[in-house]
C-alpha cells in the first residue's frame, strides 16, 4: 500500500513536471552528442548483463546497438545507463536517457499517466510457474495452499495475488528483495512454487541444483509485452525507435541476415531492394530522419530479429528460450511488422 | 639501609640462587591448554562443544572452498554438474573460483576501459606510497605527508581517474565500478568526515547560538534519515527538479551523500570524547592564557581523539560497508558488480552466487579487519596514562 502511494506520488510529480515538456527533437540531440544514451537493466540474464570483459551483452542491449547502427552506422555509438526498476521511468522523463530498453511491461497507466510512449513490443512475455516434479502438480489450479517464492516490488507479486484470488486458491507468499535470494530459497525447498516471467524461469533453471526435477506449468497468468520506451511528445524519435524494431523483424521475414546483407543489396526482389534502400529515388529512410540504407546498417552491424534472439536468449545462448510467441507472424508467433514501403 | 647480603649473619644467604626453570606444570602446551581451555568443568564442556562444532563444520567448508572447488574454466559448464548441463559429476558442489577468476578485473575496475586501467593502478600506487608512511609512527615528516595525502593526492587522483586533460582520455563515472568505486567513496568519505565531524562537534558545543543551531540541525537531520533514502531521493527526485538535460554526476551525488552522512555520525562520536574530557583540562588551558584555537588544538583535541579512536574507526568501518548502498542509484561498487555478474547467463550455476558473495565478503573483511587492527595498534601506542 505504502509503496503504491509513493509510486503514485512520484508518478504524479513526474507527470506534472513533464506535461508538455520534452518536445525537443531527441534525434537532433542524439546526433549532436554523437551517441544514444540507452537505459538498460542493471543485470538480467540474456537481456542485459556484462560479459567477462565487462561489455554489455543481451537482447535489449542489441536493440540499443541497432538504434545506434541505424543513426550513426556504428553499433558502439551508444552508452548504457544501468537503471533499477524504481528509477527507470524518472531517468527517461528527466532526459537522462534517450530510450529505455529494459524489459518494461507496456501497461495503460505507464503509457498515459507517466508521460511515456511504448512504441513496439520486442518481446512477448508472461508470468509462469515452476514447481518440483515430485509435487505431482500438472496445473496451477492444483496449487491451493502452496507456498510461492516471489520477488517483491514487482508486478509479478500483484499478478500472483490476482490469479489466486480470482481462482479462490489459498497460498503463502515467500517474498525476497533479490533475485538470487529467491533462487536460493526455491532451490533449498523453502517454497513449493517459483513464479516470475517465463523468460526469467529459464535463467532460474540454470541456477538450480537439479534442473530436471522441476517443471514449468502450462498456465501463463499475465500478459507482459516488453518493449522500448520513449518520452511522450517526440513522435519522430518514437517512429525511429519503433521502426528499428520493425526493420529487424522485416529483415528476418525476408531472410536478410548479417552474413548475406551485402549480396542481398543486389537482389532482384523489389521488396528486398526497397527495404535495403536500393530502390531508385527512395525516401523511406530520409523521411524517418535517417539515411536510406538504415535497414542495411542495422542488419550489417547487429543482425535481424531472429539472429539477435538466438544469439542472446535462444539456442545460441545458455538460456535456450524457445521462440514461442516471439516467432514471426507467419510462423505462428505474434511478431508482425508493418510493411516497409 | 643495612646491607643484608653482606652482613655476615649466618641466617642470611650470602649469594643469589641461580635461576631455575619454571615447574613443568606452569609452562608448555599442556599448561596453556589447562588454563585456557580446561580450567573449570564448564570451560571443559564449552571447549568440547566448540571442538565438536569445528570438526562438524570446518572440514566440509574447507572441502567446499578449496578441495572440491573449480579453479579454472571458461563458462558455466565448468562449475555445473552433468544434470545441470555442465561437466562435473552428479552430486558435486564446490566453490566456482573460475567465475571470480574470469570476472576479477571487472570486480576491481568495473567497466573502466581496459587500456586506461593503468591510471587506476597508478592512483592506487600513489595512495599506498602516501598512506603507508603516514600509518607507520617512526617515519618522519607527518605534516607534509598528511598534506600530500589529503590535499594534493585527491586532486591528482581526480585528474588521473576522470581524465579529459593532460592528454588523458575522459572516462565517465558510470564506467567506474568494483573495488575502485568502493575505495574512492570510502577514501573521500573518511577524508571529509573526520575534519568536518570535528568542526560539527565543536560547533555543537559552541556557545555561539547560530553556529550551535546550524550544527545541531545538520547532525539531527542527517542522522534522522537513512542513507538509502538520501541516495534514492538524490537519484529519483532530484532529476525531476532540475531543468531537462541537466544531470548531476551519480558518483558525485553518492560522494556528497556518503561524506555528509559519515560527518554527522563522526561529529557525535567526537562530541562524546569532548564531553568525557575533565573540566580541569579546559580550565587549565584557559589559565595558561591559550585562546580557543590553541586550547582545542594543543590540549583538548589530542586527548579527545585518542579517547574516541574506537568510535572513529567504528564509523570508518561502517562507512566502508555502507558504500555498497550505491547500488540504489545504479552505481556498482564491489558487491554491486559481483551481484550484477550473477545475471550473466554464461556463468549461471547453483554455486556462482555463493562463491561471488564469499569473495566479496572476504575482500570487505580484509579491509575492515585491517582498519580494526590498526586502530588497536594506535590505541596501545597512544595509551600513556590509562594503564
Amino acid at each position: 500500500m505504502k509503496t503504491k502511494l509513493i509510486a503514485g506520488l512520484l508518478g504524479t510529480a513526474a507527470a506534472l513536471a513533464f506535461a508538455g515538456a520534452a518536445s525537443a527533437a531527441t534525434l537532433d540531440d542524439v546526433k549532436a552528442k554523437g551517441f544514444v544514451q540507452c537505459g538498460a537493466n542493471t543485470g538480467l540474464a540474456g537481456f542485459g548483463a556484462p560479459d567477462d570483459a565487462g561489455n554489455w551483452k543481451g537482447f535489449d542491449i542489441d536493440f540499443c546497438r541497432a538504434l545506434a547502427a541505424a543513426i550513426f552506422d556504428d553499433p558502439n555509438a551508444v552508452k548504457f545507463s544501468p537503471l533499477s526498476a524504481k528509477e527507470r521511468f524518472t531517468a527517461l522523463q528527466s532526459g537522462e536517457v534517450d530510450v529505455l530498453a529494459r524489459n518494461s511491461t507496456w501497461t495503460i497507466s505507464r503509457d498515459t499517466s507517466l508521460g511515456l510512449d511504448f512504441r513496439a513490443v520486442n518481446y512477448y512475455d508472461g508470468q509462469g510457474f515452476m514447481v518440483r516434479k515430485d509435487l505431482g502438480v500438472s496445473s496451477a489450479l492444483q496449487l491451493s495452499g502452496a507456498s510461492v517464492c516471489v520477488q517483491t516490488g514487482t508486478t509479478t507479486e500483484l499478478n500472483l495475488a490476482d490469479y489466486f484470488k480470482a481462482n479462490n486458491l489459498q497460498y503463502n507468499p515467500v517474498v525476497f528483495e533479490k533475485q538470487e535470494d529467491v533462487n536460493a530459497a526455491y532451490d533449498a525447498g523453502r517454497c513449493d512454487v517459483y513464479t516470475t516471467d517465463q523468460s526469467g524461469l529459464y535463467s532460474v533453471r540454470l541456477t538450480l541444483k537439479d534442473p530436471d526435477n522441476h517443471v514449468v506449468l502450462p498456465e501463463i497468468i499475465s500478459k507482459e509485452p516488453l518493449g522500448p520506451v520513449v518520452r511522450h511528445g517526440d513522435n519522430q524519435w518514437g517512429d525511429i525507435v519503433a521502426w528499428v524494431h520493425y526493420a529487424m523483424l522485416t529483415a528476418e521475414e525476408f531472410g536478410i541476415t548479417q552474413a548475406n546483407v551485402e549480396e542481398m543489396k543486389n537482389s532482384d526482389n523489389p521488396e528486398i531492394k526497397r527495404i535495403l534502400g536500393m530502390e531508385a529515388d527512395t525516401k523511406l529512410g530520409t523521411d524517418l530522419g535517417l539515411t536510406n540504407d538504415w535497414v542495411a546498417r542495422i542488419v550489417k552491424h547487429v543482425g535481424n530479429y531472429g539472429e539477435v534472439f538466438e544469439r542472446n536468449i535462444g539456442q545460441g545462448s545458455d538460456l535456450k528460450i524457445a521462440r514461442g510467441l516471439n516467432a514471426l507472424w507467419n510462423k505462428g508467433g505474434l511478431q508482425y511488422a508493418p510493411p516497409i514501403r | 639501609m643495612a646491607d643484608n647480603t653482606a652482613s655476615g649473619r649466618a641466617f642470611v644467604r650470602g649469594e643469589m640462587l641461580p635461576q631455575q626453570t619454571a615447574p613443568t606444570s606452569t609452562k608448555g602446551v599442556g599448561h596453556w591448554l589447562k588454563t585456557n581451555l580446561f580450567a573449570t568443568p564448564f570451560d571443559t564442556v564449552l571447549t568440547l562443544l566448540a571442538v565438536l562444532f569445528l570438526a562438524w563444520y570446518l572440514p566440509p567448508m574447507l572441502r567446499w572452498l578449496f578441495i572440491d572447488a573449480v579453479w579454472t574454466g571458461e563458462g558455466r559448464a565448468a562449475c555445473a554438474t552433468v544434470a545441470q548441463g555442465g561437466v562435473m559429476p552428479d552430486g558435486w558442489s564446490g566453490a566456482c573460483w573460475a567465475f571470480v577468476n574470469a570476472k576479477f578485473e571487472q570486480f576491481i575496475y568495473g567497466r573502466y576501459p581496459i587500456e586506461e586501467r593503468w591510471r587506476v593502478n597508478l592512483t592506487a600506487i600513489l595512495m599506498i606510497v602516501l598512506l603507508v608512511p603516514l600509518l607507520i609512527p617512526t617515519v618522519g615528516r607527518k605534516g607534509l605527508n598528511a598534506v600530500l595525502l589529503f590535499a594534493v593526492f585527491p586532486i591528482v587522483a581526480y585528474f588521473l581517474l576522470v581524465g579529459g586533460t593532460f592528454g588523458l582520455s575522459f572516462v565517465e563515472t558510470p564506467l567506474w565500478g568494483g573495488l575502485l568505486v568502493t575505495l574512492v567513496l570510502s577514501f573521500f568519505g573518511i577524508a571529509v568526515s573526520l575534519p568536518l565531524g570535528i568542526l560539527l562537534a565543536l560547533g555543537r558545543r559552541s556557545s555561539m547560538p547560530v553556529i550551535k543551531m546550524i550544527c545541531i540541525i545538520f547532525i539531527e537531520m542527517v542522522r534522522g534519515v537513512p542513507l538509502v533514502t538520501v541516495l534514492f531521493m538524490a537519484s529519483v527526485m532530484l532529476p525531476l527538479f532540475l531543468p531537462e538535460g541537466v544531470t548531476f554526476d551519480k558518483l558525485l551525488r553518492a560522494l556528497i551523500g556518503v561524506a555528509l552522512f559519515a560527518s554527522a555520525y563522526m561529529a557525535e562520536v567526537i562530541r562524546g570524547g569532548l564531553q568525557a574530557m575533565p573540566k580541569g583540562q579546559y580550565e587549565g588551558a584557559d589559565a595558561l592564557g591559550l585562546n580557543y584555537g590553541q586550547k582545542m588544538q594543543l590540549i583538548i583535541l589530542p586527548q579527545t581523539l585518542k579517547l574516541v579512536i574506537p568510535g572513529i574507526v567504528n564509523t570508518f568501518i561502517g562507512l566502508f560497508k555502507d558504500t555498497s548502498l550505491v547500488y540504489i542509484i545504479g552505481m556498482f561498487d564491489l558487491l554491486g558488480v559481483v551481484r550484477q555478474n550473477f545475471s550473466d547467463a554464461a556463468w549461471a550455476t547453483p554455486v556462482t552466487a555463493s562463491t561471488g558473495l564469499i569473495f566479496a565478503g572476504f575482500v570487505f573483511w580484509i579491509f575492515c579487519f585491517g582498519m580494526s587492527r590498526y586502530s588497536i595498534f594506535m590505541e596501545r601506542r597512544l595509551d600513556r596514562s590509562h594503564r
